[in-house]
């Protein structure tokens, strides 16, 4: 059995200048950072206490769109002691900085969306501030608001340059047409998904001062540091080194803390800035449910063509999103839906066209997938009713199709090395059981059926049916295209006054274990057990700018530049002592006498694109990314045909991601990505009213609990990537992609029913099965 | 200003007097008046469970309690689970098997699954005892499958304080999902 847990991976450091066993990565070392959260120690930001700190309140728009005639304060109200502050207290440029500077920090004249901030209040007491926040009334004129994506398209009113459309792309390769006409069969169908709220349950928190030196400092829960300082130094007009931003203790962020933060901590800055005091501002759900990003919707036209023995001829798909109010991250979010719209599947002829639209809702932003979920539920939704079209089992079709090294993705890309699509495949089916389940569920579908028409009941009175599905995915880490040499992030490793490696990161430990698989791979390197590294707390202060903690990139960009490092100090230090170092006790002698003899030391190491990956951003073509993860998943359900409930009975994944780092960490990403996909799947729907979310409450938007859970088998196979630290790919999105088209692949296999649509909510299921009973 | 009352209550072994309004949330009475802030807010309205403490030994959401409820009662938060430095199984547990990702809604399960564990008198919950005890408390990062395993490792005898290697290393699946095979 080649599960990592199971094998040791050799040591590989280039550079290394003695053999040695690993000490850690590979094995599941205690969480370092588990300490604090299991005894109450760890310091969220809303467990800070700063003296003469006033709490923030947010002052937002009812309507979806349209014109601020007027604002008031209301007179009869005592606002002795409030903090006001709006668009005009803006020192700097009135905008949250990111890709396009669309986004107003406050709005000034127009409204785009609702739940857009206005104006901020704050006061020592945060009762007085809620009432402060109360006693302020705007008055808009309202306009004709675009809610849909279909009015969008439609111009129902145009509220995006001249068309409404942010971003189009166009991803082509072979001649779609012609590969239709050759095909035996065609088949085309619409696939939809909705917003997803990101869900963490530390809700948004930023603190904010003023420095002695003329500057601000605003820490948070956040998952970007320099995302947040760019903002701030844009709207406050600070310089760079007058800025700086803090990381505290982060209870989930899963995309939700990529940008948003950077409006919460330009808000509490503002406050802080104008009043001379520190600032808090702490959502409660209801406003951090109904005002921070989502997932994007998403709708996508899929047309197929395929050869009766299976062969997958072509692929062509129009994909929209929904991208909301303001630009912020749809053009990236679009892209890396579109590339990986395709799946992990040989398509000699495809063409990808996609567009982000906007509408007058709050913007949507990253989370955990960012695009590909959608795409990718379009495409798997798909795949499985080839098959079914076909007369094949879902998993001999996808292994047929599915990528190999040497295959070419829709942007032109060779797959090179680590392709573990055939790989993760197999591994599942073996995992699930995959053709006895099926044949099994097939069986007693067919006896309950046949018992029902007999007038039998079944046992318990309940017409139930079980079925199993699959999907295939493929995830690229790190950013997309030319992203990560843009980003040129920049590590570091330096002797901490003890004589201690300590790692200099602007990376966020948010759950996943960033301070832990760091640790791991610098003390590999270096040859001293990972609890000996130290790591910073992310301080722009203090720590080079690594790049943001998203896109499934800080184990294997970072983590990577990080063992670069470990190695050029290594080397540094064996030189200085002139002889090898063995472990930790001699690594402490040789660098404090190091620090005394020499001084500091300190190594940092920037992104060096691989060799021979190749990007153009202008004809979208070449090598999206490094390199891809794959993994596949088999979900077992069972439906109520009377309540039109579905529960999930167990689930089966296998994960390429590499190598694992830490199998424990990267199985509790896979396991928590199910989950999440689980809730996207089944129970997860933003609802709205007048371009309002309507649902934002724990009580009517549910996510899954320890009892929808279900168990969840994970297995990772070893396919190490040459230019990961240690092999390892990304993990962190990647099982997000899986749950949704397998828990509609399953309910079809239970019920013949297709859905196309996610969450399949026991209302829409129900609806679907009276309309076939109808029929 | 709202009228005070003092109330006396002991939390984590220690007996403390404070003056609140009586309908402050005992979730801010122990956040703010007795500086214990590892009990955290997630949703304020009693669904997350991330404010989870027992009184008397019973598991409530201190969000939905109001101080005077707690009058006299004896309060455990998660600060009062160790001994000084030394975990309890079950905190050690978490910290080896991966129970605790973000660690925002950890103070609360440690709660709900020590109430369990107490219930139980040294038997090992069954994977759906335990899912069903930790029903009231929500966790977007993990999917609750190491959560689960973390709990029953607890519950099975060990030498504390010591480290379980062959719990640590495992991601397999639990005992039910085998048994489901």
């Amino acid at each position: 059995m080649s599960v990592s847990r199971t094998r040791r991976p050799r040591s590989t450091a280039p550079g290394a200048l003695t053999l040695r066993p690993p000490i850690s990565v590979g094995v599941s070392i205690p969480k370092l950072e588990a300490y604090d959260k299991v005894t109450g120690r760890a310091r969220y930001l809303d467990d800070l206490v700063v003296p003469g700190v006033l709490h923030g309140r947010t002052v937002r728009s009812t309507v979806a769109r349209g014109i601020i005639r007027r604002v008031t304060l209301d007179p009869a109200f005592d606002w002795t002691g409030v903090v006001v502050a709006d668009h005009k207290d803006i020192p700097g440029e009135n905008v949250v900085a990111l890709i396009v500077g669309d986004q107003p920090l406050l709005a000034a004249t127009e409204i785009r969306h609702a739940e857009e901030p206005i104006l901020l209040v704050a006061h020592e007491d945060p009762e007085r501030a809620e009432a402060a926040r109360l006693a302020v009334s705007v008055e808009v004129e309202p306009l004709d608001a675009v809610l849909t994506v279909e009015e969008g398209l439609a111009r129902k009113a145009v509220i995006h340059g001249d068309d409404n459309i942010m971003k189009e792309i166009l991803i082509e390769r072979g001649d779609v047409e012609r590969g239709l006409a050759e095909s035996d069969l065609v088949v085309e169908a619409t696939y939809r998904t909705g917003h997803q709220e990101q869900l963490y349950i530390e809700n948004n928190a930023m603190l904010a001062e003023r420095t002695r030196e003329g500057g601000i400092s605003v820490r948070g829960s956040l998952q970007c540091p320099y995302y947040v300082h760019r903002a701030l130094a844009t709207m406050l007009g600070l310089p760079p080194e007058k800025v700086r931003v803090i990381q505290t203790v982060t209870g989930g962020g899963f995309g939700g803390k990529e940008e948003y933060p950077s409006m919460i901590g330009g808000h509490a800055a503002l406050l802080a800035w104008k009043s001379g005091r520190p600032v808090k501002i702490v959502y409660d759900r209801l406003e951090d449910i109904a005002a921070t990003t989502k997932r994007h919707p998403c709708v996508a036209r899929v047309r197929t063509g395929v050869m009766r023995d299976g062969t997958l001829m072509a692929f062509d798909v129009d994909i929209v999103m929904d991208g909301g109010a303001y630009v912020t991250l749809s053009p990236v979010v679009l892209s890396r839906g579109a590339i990986h719209a395709g799946g992990a599947y040989r398509w000699p002829h495809a063409r990808i066209h996609a567009r982000a639209v906007a509408t007058n809702t709050p913007p949507n932003g990253a989370f955990r997938g960012f695009g590909a979920p959608q795409t990718l539920f379009a495409t798997e939704c798909h795949m499985d009713m080839l098959a079914e079209r076909l007369g094949m089992d879902p998993l001999a079709f996808r292994l047929q199709n599915a990528v190999r090294e040497g295959d070419v993705t829709p942007t032109g890309q060779t797959l090179r090395e680590s392709v573990g699509a055939v790989l993760v495949l197999e591994r599942t089916a073996r995992l699930a059981d995959w053709t006895r389940r099926r044949q099994r569920y097939d069986r007693e579908n067919a006896a309950a059926e046949k018992a029902e028409r007999a007038g039998r009941v079944a046992r318990g009175g309940r017409r139930r049916r079980r079925g199993i599905g699959l999907s295939l995915a493929l995830h690229g880490a790190g950013f997309t295209g030319s992203g990560e040499v843009k980003l040129a992030s920049l590590a570091a490793l330096e002797l901490s006054p003890k004589g201690r490696p300590r790692v200099l990161s602007a990376n966020t430990e948010i759950g996943q274990g960033t301070i832990t698989v760091f640790s791991q791979l610098v003390g590999e390197a270096l040859g001293v057990p990972a609890a000996f590294v130290e790591v910073l707390a992310p301080d722009t202060d203090a720590v080079p700018d690594s790049g943001p903690t998203v896109a499934s990139r800080t184990t294997m960009v970072v983590g990577g530049l990080l063992e670069r490092c470990a190695i050029g100090m290594r080397e540094r230090l064996e030189l200085f002592a002139e002889r090898p170092i063995a472990g930790a006790a001699d690594f402490q002698r040789v660098a404090k006498r190091f620090l005394r003899e020499r001084g500091p030391l300190r190594v940092e190491r920037r992104y060096e694109k691989p060799p021979g990956i190749a990007w153009d951003d202008d004809r979208y073509r070449g090598d999206a990314y490094g390199v891809f993860a794959y993994a596949a998943c088999a979900i077992e359900v069972e439906v109520d045909l009377d309540t039109g409930e579905t529960s999930v009975l167990n689930v089966a994944t296998a994960h390429d991601i590499g190598r694992a780092i830490h199998p424990v960490l990267a199985a509790g990403q896979v396991e928590g990505g199910t989950v999440q996909g689980l809730g996207y799947a089944l129970l997860e729907e933003v609802r709205w009213k007048d371009g309002r979310v309507w649902n934002h409450q724990l009580t009517n938007y549910i996510i899954p609990t320890a009892v929808d859970a279900p168990p969840i088998q994970v297995e990772f196979v070893d396919n190490p990537y040459s230019h990961g630290p240690r092999g390892a790919k990304g993990v962190g999105e990647l099982p997000m992609d899986l749950p949704a088209p397998a828990v509609v692949a399953a309910i079809a296999h239970a019920t013949g029913l297709r859905m196309d649509e996610v969450p399949v909510l026991p209302e829409r299921l129900l609806k679907a099965l009276r309309q076939r009973a109808d029929a | 200003m709202s009228p005070r009352a003092t109330l006396s209550l002991t939390v984590n072994g220690k007996r403390r007097r404070v003056s609140v309004p009586p309908m402050k949330r005992l979730l801010d009475v122990l956040r703010e008046e007795c500086s214990l802030t590892g009990t955290k807010e997630g949703c304020g309205e009693g669904e997350c469970g991330a404010c989870t403490v027992l009184i008397d030994g019973r598991t409530v959401n201190s969000c939905l309690v109001p101080a005077v409820q707690a009058a006299g009662a004896t309060i455990l938060t998660v600060e009062g689970l160790a001994r000084g430095a030394r975990l309890t199984a079950l905190q050690e547990a978490f910290v080896g098997m991966g129970g605790s990702q973000c660690g925002i809604c950890t103070p609360g399960i440690l709660l709900a699954a020590h109430e369990l564990l107490r219930r139980k008198r040294g038997r090992v919950p069954s994977d759906p005892e335990v899912r069903e005890a930790l029903a009231g408390n929500l966790c977007r990062c993990t999917g609750y499958q190491r959560i689960v395993d973390a709990v029953q490792a607890a519950a099975r005898p060990g030498p504390r304080g010591v480290k379980r290697p062959a719990a640590m290393a495992r991601h397999r699946p639990s005992a039910r999902a085998r048994e489901h095979r």
